[in-house]
C-alpha cells in the first residue's frame, strides 16, 4: 500500500491532497473510528491515525490531551492496528503517525508486518530521522510500507537530501520551528523550505503544523502538494466532550472546509502557473 | 578516552545514539562540533577549570570516613561533592554548559528540573554568565520542593510548572524539549544529567569526569594505591559517569551503581531502570526504560527526587550490558538508614540520592572485606548535600522540630 495514488490522483485535478490526522482511542477506540470515518467521507485523501504516547515531544497541549484521554481510556498498541484495518478498508489510503518507541517495543519487523496486513500504507515518524539507525527504513522496504520522515526549516540542504532520498509516498515539510497546535497565520518559513525541498526530490511535499481553517489550507495549497491538519480536528472534538453528535458533525463542517480551500488554492497555483 | 566511549554518531556499543525531531538536529549538530571544539581547545578547559575552582570550590577533597567505616567493615572513602557551590556534583556540569553557551554566542537557557538541583545550579550558572534562564518543574514537584523554587526565582530564573503527562521530571523535560524546538536558534538547552540525545551523554560526562579524575589522584595520594572499588548513585547518570571515568581502564578496580530500589523492585514502585527496566527509546537515546507492554514510560518512584527516573544514560547502559560496571537496587529504607548512620558517625548529612551509594558500599563492604579484609578500600562520591531533604528526613524519621526536653538551645555537649 502507499498514499502515492492519492497524492497523484490530487495532482491530476490540479489540487493538493487534504490529509486529516486523529489520534486512536480518542475519544474511545469505536469513537475514534467513526471520527477517522467522517473525515474520510467529508473529503480527506489520506489518513493519519495517531499513536498515542506518554512523552510526545512534538507535540503541543491539544494533541497531547487527545493522547492522553486515549491512554488514561487504556488504548493499546493493537487497538491503533485496529483503527488502520478499519479506516483503511474505506479505500482511503491510511498512515500511521508515530513516535519511536512503542514500535520498537511491538518489534520492528512485527509492527511493519502487521501494519502492512491491517491494510496501512506506512509510517509518519516524528522523533526518528532515516539516519538513527532503526532498522525501520529495511522493514519498511521488506513489507512495501511508505516512510515518510520529516523535514524542518532548519534542515541544512545536506540533510533535505539525506532524509528525502530515505522517504516514499511524501515528504512531511513542518511549516513552523515548534510543536503541533493551529496557529493564527501560515509560517513564512514554509514557502521557502517546500522550495528548497523540491530541489532535491520528485516526491509529493505535505506542509504540516499550525493548519486551521480553509483559508490557511488554500493558502498553503498553492505552493504545496499536500495540506496535513491534525490539532484543529482535534480541538473541535475536544470542544464536545458532552454532545459527541455535534463534534462529530462540527468536524464534518471543518473538513469539508479544509477540502474547499485545497481545491481554491489549487486553482490559485494554476492562476500562478499561467501568470 | 577510554575503551567505554562513543563512537562518532554517540553509539555505546548498542545504546545511546540519536532519536530527535529533525527540527532539532542541525542545533544538536551544532552542539556536538562546539563541544568537541571547546574541549580541544586549552583556553576553554583552563577557564573551566578556573570557573570550578575559583566559584564552584573544586577540587572537593577526599574524605576519610573512618567512623562510618566502623559500621561497614572496610576502609570508606568520600569524595565530598556535597561541599561544592550549590551542594552537589551538578554545578560542574551545568558551568561547562553554561561556558560552551557563552562561547556559541546563545544569550538563553533552559533547563529541566526534578528536585530542583539541576535548576537551582542552571539559575546560578545563569547568573553568573548573565544569561536569561526558564527551567521547567513537574507541577508535583513544585510542590513538593516549593523552597527550590524560590530559590530559583531570586537567583532570577523563570520557573515554569509543567501540568502534562505524569506532571514530574520525565515531562519537565518532554516540556523542555518543546521549548527548544522553537527557541533553539537563540537557547542553549542545559541538559541536566548524562542522558538525552548525542552530544549530552559524552559531553556531560565530559564536564564531570574532574570528580573520578581528582579522587583516583587524591587516592594514590592517600593510600598508595588505587581503590578496589568505587561506588555512586545513578539516577540518569551525571555523578556515577563522572566518577567512573577515570576508573574503567583500571581493571583492578570494581565499579558499581546504585539505583532507586524505591519500595522494593518486586512491588513495582521503584526506579531501577538498569535492574529492572528493558531497552528502549526515551528522550533521544536507545536505552533502559521503564516501560509497559506497548512501550508507553511508565511513572517511577523513589523518596529521592534526584534518582527518581525512568530512563538512564546510555554509557550506564553500555556498562552494564559489557558488565564493566554492576548495578544494583537500593531501597528508600536502606538510604534513609544509611543516611542516619553518615549523619550520626561523621556529622555529614548526605543527600538522599547520594545516601544510596552510602547504603549499597554498605552491602559491598561485607563481601570486600570477608574476601580481601579490613584494608580493603571502597571510593564512594557523596554527589550532595542533604539540605534540601530536611523536609523529607523530617516525615520519614518523624523529626518534630521540637527540641529535646534536656537541653536547650545552644547546649552542644
Ligand atoms: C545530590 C545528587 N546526587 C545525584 C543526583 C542524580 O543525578 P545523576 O544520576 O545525574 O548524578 C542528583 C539529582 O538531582 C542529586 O541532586
Amino acid at each position: 500500500m502507499s498514499v502515492a495514488p492519492a497524492f497523484a490522483r490530487a495532482r491530476e485535478e490540479g489540487r493538493a491532497a487534504l490529509v486529516g490526522y486523529l489520534p486512536a482511542g480518542f475519544p474511545s477506540v469505536a469513537g475514534g473510528i467513526e471520527a477517522l470515518r467522517v473525515l474520510v467521507d467529508a473529503g480527506c485523501d489520506v489518513i493519519e491515525v495517531g499513536l498515542p504516547y506518554s512523552d510526545p515531544v512534538m507535540d503541543g497541549p491539544t494533541v497531547q490531551a487527545a493522547a492522553q484521554q486515549a491512554l488514561d481510556g487504556g488504548v493499546r498498541t493493537s487497538d491503533v492496528l485496529r483503527t488502520v484495518e478499519a479506516v483503511a478498508a474505506t479505500g482511503t489510503p491510511t498512515v500511521v503517525m508515530t513516535y519511536w518507541n512503542p514500535v520498537e517495543r511491538y518489534g520492528v519487523e512485527r509492527f511493519a508486518a502487521d501494519l502492512a496486513s491491517a491494510g496501512g500504507a506506512g509510517l509518519i515518524t516524528p522523533d526518528l530521522t532515516p539516519d538513527s539507525g532503526s532498522g525501520w527504513v529495511e522493514a519498511a522496504d521488506r513489507h512495501d510500507l511508505d516512510k515518510i520522515f520529516l523535514v524542518a526549516p532548519s534542515s541544512t540542504d545536506e540533510r533535505l537530501a539525506m532524509t528525502t532520498s530515505a522517504c516514499r509516498g511524501f515528504v512531511y515539510a513542518t511549516a513552523v520551528m515548534g510543536v503541533t497546535g493551529a496557529r493564527a497565520t501560515t509560517s513564512d518559513l514554509a514557502p521557502p523550505l517546500v522550495a528548497r525541498t523540491r530541489e532535491v526530490t520528485d516526491l509529493p511535499i505535505g506542509v504540516g503544523l499550525g493548519v486551521s481553517t480553509g483559508a490557511q489550507a488554500a493558502e498553503i495549497a498553492a505552493y504545496a502538494d499536500g495540506v496535513i491538519v491534525g490539532s484543529a480536528l482535534v480541538r473541535v472534538l475536544l470542544d464536545h466532550p458532552d454532545d459527541p453528535p455535534a463534534g462529530v458533525r462540527r468536524l464534518a463542517q471543518l473538513t469539508t472546509e479544509l477540502a474547499e480551500g485545497v481545491r481554491r488554492g489549487g486553482a490559485l497555483r494554476g492562476d500562478l502557473a499561467r501568470a | 578516552m577510554t575503551g567505554f566511549d562513543a563512537d562518532e554518531r554517540g553509539w555505546f556499543g548498542d545504546f545511546g545514539g540519536r532519536f530527535m525531531p529533525e527540527a532539532l538536529v542541525a542545533a544538536l549538530d551544532e552542539l556536538t562540533v562546539a563541544w568537541q571544539e571547546a574541549m580541544a581547545d586549552p583556553a576553554f578547559v583552563a577557564e573551566f577549570e578556573a570557573v570550578l575552582r575559583d566559584y564552584a570550590g573544586v577540587p572537593s577533597r577526599l574524605y576519610d570516613a573512618t567512623r562510618f567505616a566502623e559500621h561497614a567493615g572496610c576502609r570508606i572513602l568520600l569524595k565530598r561533592e556535597d561541599l561544592n557551590h550549590t551542594g552537589a556534583h551538578k554545578i560542574r556540569n551545568v558551568m561547562g554548559q553554561a561556558l560552551l553557551t557563552k562561547r556559541m554566542g546563545k544569550t538563553r537557557v533552559i533547563a529541566e528540573t526534578g528536585a530542583g538541583q539541576h535548576g537551582v545550579a542552571s539559575a546560578t550558572a545563569a547568573a553568573y554568565f548573565g544569561l536569561d534562564c526558564t527551567v521547567y518543574m513537574g507541577s508535583v514537584d513544585t510542590r513538593r520542593q516549593a523552597l527550590n523554587v524560590a530559590r530559583m526565582n531570586l537567583l532570577g530564573a523563570t520557573v515554569v510548572p509543567v501540568d502534562s503527562g505524569s506532571a514530574t521530571l520525565k515531562d519537565a523535560i518532554n516540556e523542555a524539549l518543546r521549548d527548544w524546538v522553537a527557541s533553539v536558534d537563540h537557547t542553549a538547552y542545559l541538559f541536566g544529567t548524562a542522558a538525552g540525545p548525542h552530544p549530552f551523554p559524552s559531553m556531560v560526562r565530559d564536564f564531570t569526569r574532574g570528580i573520578g579524575d581528582e579522587a583516583r589522584a587524591q587516592c594514590l595520594e592517600l593510600t598508595g594505591r588505587l581503590p578496589d572499588a568505587v561506588a555512586a548513585c545513578v539516577g540518569g547518570g551525571s555523578n556515577a559517569i563522572g566518577l567512573f571515568t577515570a576508573f574503567l581502564d583500571d581493571p583492578e578496580v570494581a565499579i558499581h551503581g546504585y539505583e532507586a530500589g524505591g519500595d522494593g523492585v518486586d512491588t513495582g514502585r521503584h526506579a531501577a531502570t538498569i535492574v529492572a527496566g528493558d531497552s528502549g527509546v526515551l528522550h533521544g537515546a536507545r536505552t533502559y526504560v521503564l516501560q509497559d507492554d506497548d512501550g508507553q514510560t511508565i511513572e517511577s518512584h523513589s523518596i529521592s527526587a534526584g534518582l527518581d527516573y525512568p530512563g538512564v544514560g546510555p554509557q550506564h547502559a553500555h556498562l552494564a550490558a559489557s558488565g564493566r560496571a554492576t548495578y544494583h537496587p537500593v531501597t528508600d529504607a536502606e538510604a534513609m538508614d544509611a543516611l542516619a548512620l553518615l549523619s550520626r558517625t561523621e556529622g555529614i548529612i548526605p543527600a538522599i540520592e547520594s545516601a544510596h551509594a552510602l547504603a549499597g558500599a554498605l552491602r559491598l563492604a561485607k563481601e570486600l572485606a570477608a574476601e580481601k579484609g579490613p584494608e580493603a578500600t571502597i571510593l564512594v562520591n557523596l554527589s550532595g548535600r542533604g539540605d534540601k531533604d530536611m523536609g523529607t528526613a523530617i516525615e520519614w524519621f518523624g523529626l518534630d522540630g521540637a527540641a529535646a526536653p534536656t537541653g536547650g538551645e545552644g547546649d552542644v555537649s
